[in-house]
């Protein structure tokens, strides 16, 4: 596809996402979208430091979740404005990441990725214990101010989908960006060849670090996002390992280490999840859990390179295809 | 005090050793393929579900059950690998994590479909009552339970030490391609070490069946510690497991003892995180 084709589609794709709402007025139909629209942001932001720097966290919910936490107790205890709060959010969690990143970025492949879940199971576990932070039982955010100054709308779900679709585009133009920079350059050679960038004199913790404070900050904002759209959080809801591992699923299904890939595959994902959930749910018997599950394996075992990796092979020659696979 | 203290230290070596048995299976996996396996503490649900069915339905005693429990399970393991694990063998890391992540999530889809989210029990069982001695005093289903993990972590270490069908699995472990050359099938270690691996998990299921609730979800708290168990013990190492499993029970008991019970998990994940960032080995694995 040629660079101005490129734009057009995708002029033409913000368009219709930004319509949308208009055209399907069904609040259950506008909903889900917006569920689309957080778990794409979600994913690209995970992407940066498990697509494109090759770092597979697992334990994301805990930058989710420290957004959640700072803007709503902010909100709650200072009347500080969430809006001031996502970026106040933002920040802990990006310092809160550099923290952590610092020593867990010693480690490689699996044990990188076992020990960040055992960071948000712990950040998990002294929440719940925690009473000044709602403990297990979670906060409720007030009810005071509605508008886009409060940034809480109880209307009409329409803005929030208005706001998620900005998140997810300013989350992928920072994507963006960090791709083309030289950090991005650097954080795909650490990926494919991480002794080789080191003896070229590329700082691996340096850049892991970049990567994992913008990483973080952005799911921080997309957890400030639900906290005011939900109105209510807790550990088990902001703070979990599933959470985690769905942020990550998302980009794996979508295409690792692509700008859209992540976008993809939160909608196929989110489709999946609210469609088995409609045709077998409500009864809570699982189906719904049984599809998601076979959904995952045939995708992890028959398609790794994700839904991107699928298209770029079909219609781009075998030369694109499985980018992931080893020789 | 010292008698309260002795009583946690050895109730945490009680459940340690079960821990530990859940933790072999997986670091075996592990060591001789390379691959997390997400899906460990499912393995554990079935073998705590067969339990609870051969009692249910045919009032057999998990105890008298477990040989065919462990059997059953070797199988589910054995052929999970013959289906899924084998097409993943050389896939990058990240597929590997989402197969066994996605069999998780399917088995306990699987298990909430065929037998209900509720929490099931096994009641009246052989063993009840309780142990005392010197002024101690502990259940004896637990006591039970830690003796058969002991037993079953016995012959597994026995297998892979002293038996040729062991040595040849020890040599996939340590090198696949060698092996090969050597004239050791591959293909059915990778299959045996996921049976093994799966019935170890299952045994321990099996064991904590009287003591424990039952429902599809139950693998989520035993995997997060079996995790633990591989890294502190060195990935791929069965005595590291066994004496990981020790040390993780007592802190997690002794801890919540000292402390509050609501954050033992995070002493033992805090010991995890510290002991991978100063010995990224493990702490009794080898540089």
């Amino acid at each position: 596809m040629s660079r101005r084709a490129g734009t057009a589609a995708l002029l033409a794709a913000l368009l219709l996402a930004a319509l949308f709402p208009l055209a399907v007025a069904r609040p259950a139909w506008q909903n889900t979208a917006i569920l689309m629209l957080m778990a794409a942001q979600l994913g690209v932001a995970w992407n940066i430091l498990g697509g494109y720097a090759g770092q597979v966290s697992l334990g994301h919910a805990a930058f989710f979740g420290t957004g959640a936490y700072v803007s709503s107790l902010l909100s709650m205890r200072l009347g500080l404005s969430p809006w001031l709060g996502m970026l106040a959010g933002a920040l802990v969690a990006s310092a809160f990441a550099v923290v952590v990143g610092w020593p867990c970025f010693r480690l490689k492949g699996h044990y990188f990725a076992m020990a960040t879940i055992a960071v948000v199971e712990i950040v998990q576990a002294v929440v719940n214990g925690w009473e000044r932070l709602g403990g297990a039982v979670g906060l409720y955010l007030p009810l005071a101010e509605t508008g886009f100054g409060g940034f809480v709308f109880n209307r009409s779900k329409l803005p929030y989908y208005y706001i998620a679709l900005a998140l997810l585009v300013l989350t992928l133009a920072v994507n963006w960006l960090v791709a083309r920079s030289r950090t991005g350059y650097y954080l795909r050679a650490i990926k494919d060849e991480p002794d080789a960038a080191r003896s070229l004199g590329v700082s691996l913790t340096r850049y892991k670090l970049q990567a994992i404070a913008l990483s973080a900050a952005l799911a921080a904002m997309g957890g400030t996002l639900y906290a005011q759209k939900e109105l209510f959080i807790d550990p088990g809801s902001t703070l979990s390992t599933s959470l985690s591992i769905k942020m990550s699923l998302v980009a794996i299904l979508g295409g690792v280490g692509t700008l859209f890939g992540p976008v993809i595959g939160a909608a196929v994902l989110t489709a999946v999840e609210e469609g088995s959930r409609v045709i077998f749910g409500g009864t809570g018997r699982g189906t719904d859990l049984v599809v998601y599950g076979l959904l995952i394996v045939l995708f992890a075992v028959y398609q790794p390179a994700g839904i991107m990796g699928w298209i770029t092979g079909r219609w781009l020659g075998p030369r694109a295809e499985r980018p992931e696979e080893e020789p | 005090m010292t008698q309260i203290l002795l009583q946690t230290v050895l109730s945490g070596v009680l459940i340690g050793l079960v821990y530990a048995l859940v933790a072999v299976g997986l670091t075996l996996i592990f060591g001789v393929m390379d691959i997390v396996n997400f899906a460990h503490g499912e393995f554990l649900m079935l073998g705590m579900y067969a339990s609870f069915w051969g009692w249910a339905l045919w009032k057999l005693d998990p105890l008298f059950t477990l040989p065919f429990t462990a059997l059953g399970l070797f199988a589910v393991g054995a052929l999970l690998y013959r289906l899924v694990i084998r097409r993943i063998i050389d896939a990058p890391m990240l597929s590997q994590v989402f197969t066994t992540f996605g069999l998780m999530i399917l088995f306990r889809g699987l298990a909430q479909y065929l037998w209900s989210p509720d929490f099931r029990s096994v009641e009246h069982t052989v063993v009840d009552g309780k142990v005392a001695f010197g002024g101690l005093s502990f259940g004896l289903p637990q006591v039970t339970a830690a003796a058969g993990a002991v037993v079953t972590t016995g012959a597994v270490w026995w297998f892979l030490r002293f038996t040729r069908l062991g040595a040849a699995l020890e040599a996939t472990a340590a090198d696949r391609e060698a092996a090969a050359l050597m004239g050791i099938d591959g293909q059915k270690m990778f299959a045996l070490a996921w049976g093994i691996g799966a019935a170890c998990a299952g045994v321990a299921g099996a064991l904590l069946s009287s003591t424990y609730p039952i429902f599809p979800d139950v693998g989520a708290s035993f995997i997060l510690v079996a995790f633990v168990l591989v890294a502190l013990g060195g990935f791929g190492s069965v005595t590291g497991a066994f004496w990981a499993g020790i040390l993780v029970g007592v802190v997690e008991v002794v801890g919540g003892f000292l402390w509050d019970p609501a954050y033992k998990m995070v002493l033992v994940l805090s010991l995890y995180l510290l002991v991978v960032w100063l010995r990224p080995q493990g702490l009794l694995g080898k540089a």
